[in-house]
């Protein structure tokens, strides 16, 4: 009696089952994880980077959904960010878990990226997981600059002000552009707005298709081997299952990420400053976000040793050379064997790394 | 001697209700469980908190029992204001002979707000035909099924005191 009560729901389970494999190739699946394994070595770790910044990225629409329920875009835009700093219940913990995360993000895919360059995993046939990437980090950072005007707090106004000197800058069309981007000459309640629709929907949709492509292929190629280990007898190379090992794995980590956003968002909650006002002076020592203080810093010393718009011009070449440089990675190794090519890339990717710290660095100490 | 036995019914207890053991499979599954119902907790309870304050305040805004009405006594007679009773609208009426009523404006309906006529001497719900006698709030014709709330009214100087009755 007892059996047979414990029994018919597996049955009926089993059943049900097998109605929805029949239809959705469920069991393909399932062997497919079972069978899928992930190279095990000392460069292991930087594996669970592109998993950590999609956890950063589901946070993100969860809590920008959230902010969404009190939000208003325009005129009314720093109120309804104080009522939600310091009249909603929770409030100040959802924004805070927003700003965090946005920034952990943008960390988080630059360590993606530099592991990738550095593992060369952009070889073939990984060339459009590699370029995919590359627009991912741009959509992040696109992401992020637009949030930051959103309170309409001092800061953000003008930090703003000063980041579209980036794109302001690019010869002949670069004011055309940022004043389109703007919605006129300066800063106001109609480049919230546009900001606003471009956070919240523009770059969702335009992420959301780059990030399937992505992930899609990851799966399709698995996981890169290092040349270090390629190097190797398969005798040698060891691997651990996808599923449960590593994927546990990656959820360890992922657990890790939300108890280091739990503390920064509630120990360190985001601040408010006071109402952008466009007729005050900027106070001391204006900057952008942590991620775009490199290209500020450029364009600020180039502006400094080359006189007039040249100093401009010359900061856009450069911004648009390393560019240039990082959608070649591919090219430039063109998957040879001979460790000479790959060194090449090496050098690249510790050039890019270290001018991006050093500059970074440079600004910070300046303002 | 007793030590032994002890031990051995331990041993033999042990093996009877083996079944009943957690094994470590079991016990991981269990602890994961647990741990995992803290976090969803923890980020359940914020949420939910968030979410609801707008509902928490109107509800509290709802448990009001007295609002004052600034000047509201120059109210011509033989017509009506509206005004907020906590988060619902309400209804104040200058009567002809000077009186005064107060009513919860919201019809006992379908929830629409009525309107005072007083060429008709009534208060009349447009959404279906609802009617209440504008003295004492009583539906007296159409589908309401109850009267409309019936407030205190007190005058003092220039203002109307209005409290649950
Ligand atoms: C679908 C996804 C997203 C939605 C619906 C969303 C929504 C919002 C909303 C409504 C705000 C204004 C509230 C406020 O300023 O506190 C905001 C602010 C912000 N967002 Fe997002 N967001 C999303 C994704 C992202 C991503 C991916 C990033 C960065 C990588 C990001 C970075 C920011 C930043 C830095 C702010 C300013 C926070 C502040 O100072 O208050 N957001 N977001
Ligand atoms: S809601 Fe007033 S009569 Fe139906």
């Amino acid at each position: 009696m007892q059996a047979s009560l414990s029994q018919e729901p597996k049955k009926r389970l089993a059943a049900v089952y097998d109605w929805a494999d029949e239809r959705l190739g469920l069991t393909g699946i399932i062997d497919l994880a079972r069978h899928k394994t992930v190279p095990d070595h000392k460069y292991s770790f930087w594996y669970y980077w592109g998993g950590i910044s999609l956890f950063f990225f589901i946070v993100q629409v969860f809590s920008g959904i959230l902010l969404l329920v009190y939000y208003r875009a325009g005129a009314d835009a720093y109120e309804s960010v104080r009522q939600i700093t310091y009249d909603i219940k929770f409030g100040w913990l959802v924004r805070s878990a927003h700003s965090w995360s946005a920034n952990l993000m943008v960390l988080a895919v630059f360590v993606h990226l530099f592991s990738v360059l550095f593992m060369k995993a952009y070889r073939k046939p990984r060339e459009f997981g590699w370029w995919s990437g590359l627009i991912l980090l741009g959509l992040t950072m696109v992401f992020g600059f637009s949030g930051y005007l959103l309170p309409m707090d001092d800061l953000a106004y003008f930090a703003t002000k000063v980041g579209l000197e980036i794109p302001a800058s690019i010869p002949l069309v670069g004011d055309l552009i940022t004043n389109i981007v703007r919605g006129g000459q300066d800063v106001s309640e109609v480049t919230i707005q546009r900001f606003f629709a471009l956070h919240v929907v523009i770059l969702p949709l335009m992420y959301i298709p780059f990030l399937g492509f992505h992930l899609f292929l990851v799966q399709k190629h698995g996981n890169a081997l290092p040349p270090s280990e390629e190097a190797k007898p398969m005798s040698e190379r060891r691997f651990i299952r996808f599923f449960p090992d590593f994927f546990a794995k990656d959820m360890g980590m992922w657990l890790i990420a939300l108890n280091i956003l739990a503390i920064l968002a509630s120990l360190y909650p985001w601040q408010l400053g006071k109402q952008a006002d466009p007729l005050a002076s900027a106070p001391e020592g204006i900057h952008p976000e942590w991620y775009f203080m490199s290209q500020f810093q450029i364009l600020k010393v180039f502006g400094r040793w080359f006189p007039g718009a040249a100093g401009e011009a010359l900061g856009m070449l450069l911004f648009t050379a390393a560019l240039v440089v990082l959608v070649l990675i591919p090219f430039l190794d063109p998957g040879s064997k001979s460790g000479r090519r790959a060194r090449t890339v090496t050098y690249i990717g510790l050039g890019l790394l270290l001018g991006l710290i050093f500059t970074t660095i440079w600004g910070y100490w300046e303002v | 001697m007793l030590n032994e036995e002890v031990v051995k019914n331990i041993i033999d207890s042990a093996d009877e209700d083996e079944r009943d053991v957690l094994t470590r499979r079991e016990f991981v599954w269990l602890g994961g469980a647990a741990v995992g119902a803290i976090y969803l907790g923890a980020i359940g309870y914020p949420v939910y908190e968030y979410l609801s304050t707008p509902a928490q305040r109107s509800a509290e805004a709802a448990a009001v029992t007295q609002t004052t009405l600034d000047n509201a006594a120059n109210l011509p007679k033989s017509s009506a204001m509206m005004f907020k009773f906590g988060a619902r609208p309400a209804m104040l009426i200058h009567h002809e002979d000077g009186s005064w009523s107060a009513f919860n404006a919201v019809c006992t309906h379908l929830g629409c707000t009525v309107k005072y006529e007083p060429e008709q001497s009534r208060i009349f719900c447009a959404c279906h035909g609802g009617t209440y006698d504008p003295r004492t709030g009583a539906n007296v014709a159409g589908p309401p099924p109850k009267p409309l709330t019936k407030f205190n009214v007190e005058v003092k100087d220039a203002s109307v005191i209005i409290s649950r009755a």
